[in-house]
């Protein structure tokens, strides 16, 4: 156990223990610093950059940096709010996100965060990519339209001998997170359908079932992403 | 010299075409043509999405009726997770998915005929276009226009509470539906506010269907004559004979009643159906395969379900039913501005089958979907607003659509609106001198008679209006008016 530190974000005097990962602390002390690729449970990656901070006059990722004694975070500024939301615009030019159509409507983490910052439209040239749908698998349906590589299925789903059921596949551009044939093999419901809730967005589906929750019910239909710290 | 009309673009319907109106030498109107002028490729981009994806992407069709393509398409998807063709699913299913769809029907027979159609019927097709809108319809008769807003509300509210929104919701799904009604709903539905309540949209039909009977005693040579023409009819109907637009067989009868598809199961329907293709239009022409292209065109939609149905199974509705039914003697009723008639017979009975499905206790049971064999294909029919809805699917081992054919309402009554078109212009464009935009409006009130969802029917996308272009015997553009 760490010993309780005292540190300011955006001026708020806050306590954690030593050492936390400062996305949690921030929640803890009831502030709200916007994930992607973070994912609770996970070691954090820093892959997507949406939760970029001002720490002690320099930009960190608050899911990779440990809240110190005394530290100085900015977080809730213009800049970092107008960066964010180039992010999410980034991400929605770069894939073929078609929200109407797609069953994480309503509990996709990026769809939120497009509402949280009121992104209409993406102020980047969409790519409108050719990508093909994975669908070999029995359980699973992997659809690369909407991958954003936040590698969190890499990271947190794994097989009883701990190995990840998911790879990354191809190079540079091309680059795709793949099922793995073997590690996959006769994977549980409960398996599946963790891979899916693990997933910010729609691209790993659960097969044959679907838009099984109704509009009213989904987890940001009535709290908005941010507002259930 | 000839000449040739464009009408372009037509107005007050949903979706984007024009007219074109060809005159001989003689100023004789030689050929009429309604043209669909966009593509939208729905079917091609259906495939290899996952099939239960579908009857959430593909409602997008439409803004106006995407529960009919929402529940068309679930009722294939039913086929292929083994729930059966229409009657394996739970009562709840079943029941909320008609709520949902009757709800439908109810508000978009009231946008037709109030919001669309109803400025023709008051203000004359021969009125300055400048008046003939909605806004003027609330200007000249404030109730009316009152009681579509409310009526329309409702059905929408009633989408509202089984879709989860009132327009693209994902209430149906494949084997079943992912909610039931709770009584909280129920409640509000059927007795909520004084002017929202499911006895006041039955009062409130009623009120509609003497509006419309009245104006009929007014002008009744008018609505009998008005682009009249034989043809045959098909629609569902249930097995017993009875109207139902949610399921049942398909039947069809021509001109004098003569059954010529005699209920047969849907899921066979490319037996007896075929679609043509013309080059100068997007929209399909469909034909009963037996009867071949020339005599086997059929007209879909209000109209023909009352010339296909024995009876209609509410009580209200059955009495407007058979005084309907009187005035041709029992026969087929081939007068076209009649669809406005039965639509709003049908919407008497799509408030009467709201109001007594909410006091049904089935739809707060919870068991909401079945399962059973995977099958490979499957095919929705339902009754949509605008007439019969063929949806049909093939999904692969890898649960992705490989083949998706759609035969929408308006395609259906292609030929018809085709044939409408051409009645119209040749009575009241032959041979004059000068060609009025009254004349104009007489060739789009035939068009909107079958209310026709142009961008349903191609799956087409863009603005919706309509134009007429009016062309000389050597082709060229004499006259061209857009909306």
């Amino acid at each position: 156990m760490g010993t309780f530190v005292k540190f300011y974000i955006d001026g708020k005097e806050c306590i954690a223990r030593h050492g936390t990962q400062l996305v949690k602390a921030a929640c803890e002390n009831n502030i709200y610093i916007p994930t992607l690729c973070n994912y609770p449970g996970i070691p954090p990656k820093g892959a997507c950059r949406i939760c970029a901070v001002i720490v002690n006059d320099k930009a960190v990722t608050a899911c990779t940096t440990k809240v110190s004694e005394s530290i100085v975070v900015h977080n809730n500024t213009p800049e970092l709010e107008k960066f964010r939301k180039s992010v999410v615009e980034m991400l929605l030019s770069e894939g073929n996100h078609f929200c109407p159509s797609c069953e994480k409507s309503g509990t996709c983490e990026l769809q939120a965060l497009a509402y949280r910052y009121r992104v209409t439209v993406s102020g980047f040239p969409y790519m409108f990519p050719f990508r093909e749908i994975e669908a070999w698998h029995p359980k699973l349906m992997k659809d690369h339209n909407r991958c954003i590589q936040c590698k969190r299925c890499i990271r947190g789903i794994k097989n009883d001998q701990r190995k990840s059921i998911f790879a990354f596949g191809k190079r540079g551009t091309h680059v795709e997170i793949n099922i793995d044939h073997d590690a996959s093999e006769g994977i549980s419901d409960e398996l599946a359908q963790r891979s899916m809730d693990i997933c910010p967005v729609g691209a790993i589906l659960r097969k044959r079932k679907g838009f099984d929750v109704p509009i009213g019910r989904r987890k940001y239909d009535n709290k908005p992403i941010g507002s259930d710290l | 010299m000839g000449r040739k009309i464009t009408i372009e673009p037509v107005t007050r319907v949903e979706g984007h075409g024009k007219v074109t109106i060809h005159l001989d030498d003689n100023g004789e109107v030689a050929q009429s043509r309604l043209h669909i002028v966009e593509f939208r490729g729905f079917e091609r981009f259906v495939q290899g999405r996952p099939y239960w994806e579908v009857p959430v992407l593909v409602q997008r069709l439409c803004g106006i009726c995407p529960v009919s393509h929402h529940i068309a398409a679930a009722k294939a998807l039913d086929v292929v997770v083994g729930a059966g063709t229409g009657d394996g699913l739970t009562p709840v299913a079943e029941k909320m998915r008609r709520l949902m769809h009757y709800g439908q029907i109810f508000q978009s027979h009231t946008l037709h005929f109030f919001y669309l159609a109803s400025p023709d019927l008051l203000f004359g097709y021969d009125a300055a276009p400048e008046k003939r809108n909605v806004i003027n319809i609330a200007e000249a008769n404030k109730e009316l226009a009152v009681q579509a807003i409310m009526m329309r509300k409702y059905g929408q509210e009633v989408i509202l509470a089984t879709a989860g929104k009132k327009i693209h919701g994902t209430g149906a799904i494949p084997g079943g539906v992912n909610k039931n009604l709770s009584i909280h709903e129920r409640d509000a539905l059927l007795h909520g506010e004084p002017q929202l309540s499911a006895d006041k949209m039955v009062e409130l039909s009623q009120s509609a269907l003497e509006f419309f009977k009245d104006y009929y005693k007014k002008n009744k040579s008018f609505i009998d004559n008005f682009s009249r023409f034989d043809s045959n009819y098909l629609s569902l109907v249930r097995k017993d004979g009875a109207l139902d637009l949610y399921h049942g067989v398909l039947r069809a009868v021509n001109s004098e009643g003569k059954k010529i598809l005699n209920d047969v199961d849907y899921q066979d329907y490319l037996e007896y159906i075929r679609e043509d293709v013309r080059s100068w239009t997007y929209m399909k022409f469909p034909y009963l395969t037996h009867l071949g292209k020339d005599q086997g065109w059929y007209r879909v939609g209000p109209l023909a379900r009352l010339n296909t149905a024995d009876f209609i199974p509410t009580a209200l509705a059955q009495k407007e039913f058979e005084e309907y039914k009187k005035n041709t003697f029992g026969s087929p009723n081939n007068m076209c501005m009649h669809t406005h008639w039965a639509r709003l017979i049908e919407t008497l009975h799509a408030a009467e089958m709201i109001r007594d499905l909410l006091n049904d206790s089935d739809l707060q049971k919870e068991n909401l979907v079945t399962t059973g064999t995977r099958q490979g294909r499957g095919v929705g029919v339902i009754e949509a607003p605008r007439g019969t809805l063929f949806h049909e699917y093939e999904v692969n081992n890898d649960d992705q659509i490989t083949k998706c054919n759609l035969i929408v309402s308006t395609t259906n009554n292609n030929e018809p609106m085709n044939r409408g078109v051409n009645h119209v212009a040749k009575a009241f464009m032959s041979g004059k001198k000068e060609i009025t935009e009254s004349m104009m409006n007489a060739v789009e009130v035939v068009i909107r008679a079958y209310d026709p969802c142009l961008s349903c029917a191609t799956h087409a996308y863009g603005e919706m209006p309509l134009e007429i272009s009016l062309y000389d015997s050597k082709e060229n553009v004499i006259e061209q008016k857009r909306k």
